[in-house]
């Protein structure tokens, strides 16, 4: 990915720039030489299994942990050398709750207006938008403490939003709420990239928050980009369909659908395979075809249009690492027969 | 310095305020324990003779010692309390915010020293009314500046294990092994320097006990009795830690990466 600075004017487009960007934690990399931009008002995504170094990245970026190696630029800023002007221009919703529970809704919020120097007119016309934002009038004045983690998500998501950033950066947005509460959220967060015009950097590991959220997501594994584009770009990359089948023979199978040109790709794992195709239901008799001619037999087979789980299956040949574990069990099973979304 | 991180540090200092508040039982346990002490101990040793004290009325020595007591504790706890925001990720909020290190610790150290302040002053009405003699007004004002540095030095050293310390398994050893036998051997609770049935090792080290110098400080500036030390030599001193401890502590915490 080349990261020159595109600009019409003063503007700069490229609103996250990085070059090289490195962190090592005694030896260990956990983030490696990345180099990606985000541009200006998009929602980009970076997704990636547990321990990827997608928190890693964005504390560096957020000038909470020096990066051991390479530089960064924040809307035309060092993050190294213009601390304050990158953090004047941020806002961020941390991993793990940061909010005091010892301090109501508001008050959270005004403690976070005039660390930003908000003044007061602003401070309280602001603090009544982004409540209203989140849905959380009624709940302004009761302590923290006794939020839902919903509610403390919202909460956070609002006080991010506070002092009008120019980027807002979501370190897993929706982990561990309900799925009422994380569409709701996938709501705040489109509303306010159309209506503050806040450019938007997240991570998950959630395939379909990226698929529904995402203008591009960068795939990150083992501290490394794999791969970097628009959500459609990268689905197309696969097939326009996914096909899916297990068989008694997948290593002959495989072989002999290699050879097909009409097939994008072919994919094998464990106890299945994944073929990227066009027109995907026409092929199925066909794929019954060469395996009975190899005297195979199919198991299972299921079409479907690709999604970022694909996605990430092909660049990294494995599902995410966090559900192979939650999955263990039904691990014979082809991803699209777990249950999946809500 | 402009205008934001003014805002900043008071924006700081009325958090620990309104947790100050809020928390009953710290509000509770600082002024009953320090009480407990000046009550039980100075009320029933009153009369006692204490081999190196000057005079015979126990309860003016035990007041400052006891003041200074409540202070170095809270101020402390606020000092180490940035651990609890360490551990509840308020912390990040806090360090995001385009805000200098040092406005972050001025507002939490003068949250912190109001807070002491306030039990410093709690007990200190206690004890004019269980009859504790006092110097003078300059005195008065005197120990007042005690107060404030002991208070600073306290959130410093509180700031300074914060900084070193990833949880609370620590404090408690600290508490156990450091700051208790500082404290016992500060001539708070009775004689330490002036006592001559104490081994002369014992007495001669407790010049190097910062603590000292802040008891015999707040002693010779309240009541003007048993004070080793002049309190203007006390207050140089406990300036000088006061500088060195605040100092430290800042200085670690602005190294701290979240
Ligand atoms: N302070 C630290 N000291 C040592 N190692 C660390 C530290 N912080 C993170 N790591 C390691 O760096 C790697 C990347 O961690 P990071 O938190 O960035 O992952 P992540 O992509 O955010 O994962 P998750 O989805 O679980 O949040 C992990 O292997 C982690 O153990
Ligand atoms: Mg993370």
């Amino acid at each position: 990915m080349s990261a020159e600075i595109i600009t019409t004017g003063d503007r700069i487009l490229e609103i996250i720039k990085t070059n090289n960007l490195t962190k090592k934690f005694n030896g260990f990399t956990a983030v490696d030489h990345i180099s990606f931009s985000v541009k200006k008002e998009e929602i980009f995504g970076f997704l990636g299994p547990n321990g990827a170094g997608k928190t890693t990245t964005i504390k560096m970026l957020t000038t909470l942990l020096h990066p051991t190696e390479g530089s960064a630029e924040l809307s035309g800023f060092d993050i190294l050398k213009e601390r304050d002007k990158v953090r004047k221009h941020i806002g961020v919703v941390f991993q793990d709750p940061a909010l005091d529970t010892e301090l109501t809704g508001r008050e959270n919020l005004d403690f976070h207006a005039r660390m930003y120097g908000l003044d007061k007119e602003n401070r309280k016309k602001r603090i009544a938008e982004v409540l209203k934002l989140v849905d959380l009038e009624e709940k302004k004045d009761v302590l923290v403490k006794k939020y839902s983690g919903g509610m403390k998500r919202r909460l956070e998501i609002a006080r991010g939003l506070m002092h009008y950033p120019t980027v807002l950066f979501l370190d897993e947005p929706t982990l561990g709420l309900d799925a009422q509460t994380r569409r709701a959220i996938w709501e705040y967060i489109k509303k306010m990239n159309k209506e503050e015009k806040t450019t938007i950097f997240l991570t998950t590991h959630y395939m379909d928050e990226a698929d529904y959220l995402c203008d591009r997501v960068g795939i990150i594994d083992r501290g490394k980009i794999l791969v970097m584009d628009s959500t459609d770009n990268l689905k197309n990359a696969i097939g326009n369909d996914v096909i899916t089948l297990s068989c008694s023979n997948l290593d002959e199978l495989g072989k002999r659908l290699g050879e097909e040109s009409w097939i994008k790709n072919v994919k094998q794992h464990n106890t299945f395979l994944t073929l990227g195709v066009k027109k995907g239901e026409e092929k199925i008799p066909i794929i019954f075809e060469i395996a009975r001619n190899l005297n195979i037999k199919i198991k299972s087979i299921s079409v479907r249009k690709p999604t970022l789980d694909d996605v990430f299956l092909y660049f990294t040949g494995r599902i995410m690492r966090d559900q192979e574990k939650k999955d263990a069990k039904i691990e014979n099973l082809p991803p699209m027969l777990r249950s999946r979304g809500r | 310095m402009d205008i934001t991180e003014f805002q900043a540090i008071y924006i700081m200092w009325l958090r620990q305020m309104k947790r100050f508040i809020r928390s009953r039982g710290r509000l509770i346990g600082t002024i009953v324990q320090p009480l407990f002490f000046l009550v039980i101990l100075g009320s029933g040793l009153r009369s006692a003779v204490m081999p190196g004290m000057v005079g015979d009325d126990y309860l003016a020595f035990l007041a400052p010692g006891i003041i200074a007591m409540a202070i170095l504790f809270s101020s402390m706890f606020t000092g180490i309390s940035v651990l609890w925001d360490k551990q509840f990720g308020f912390l990040q909020e806090v360090l995001v915010a385009p805000v200098s290190r040092f406005s972050i610790i001025i507002g939490r150290t003068l949250g912190g020293a109001t807070i002491a302040l306030i039990q410093g002053f709690i007990i200190l009405f206690i004890a004019f009314g269980l009859g504790v003699p006092i110097a003078g007004i300059s005195g008065l004002l005197l120990t007042i500046v005690f107060m404030v540095l002991s208070a600073f030095t306290a959130v410093g050293f509180g700031l300074v294990i914060a900084s070193k310390m990833e949880n609370f398994q620590g404090f408690q050893l600290i508490m156990n092994l450091i700051i208790m036998p500082l404290l016992f051997l500060s001539s708070a609770f009775f004689p330490i320097a002036t006592n001559p049935d104490m081994p002369s090792i014992v007495s001669q080290l407790s010049f190097f006990n910062p603590l000292f110098f802040m008891v015999d400080g707040i002693r010779g500036s309240l009541t003007g009795l048993n004070n080793v030390l002049d309190p203007l030599v006390n207050l140089v001193i406990v300036i000088g830690i006061c500088i060195f401890m605040l100092g430290l502590g800042s200085y670690l915490f602005s190294k701290y990466e979240a």
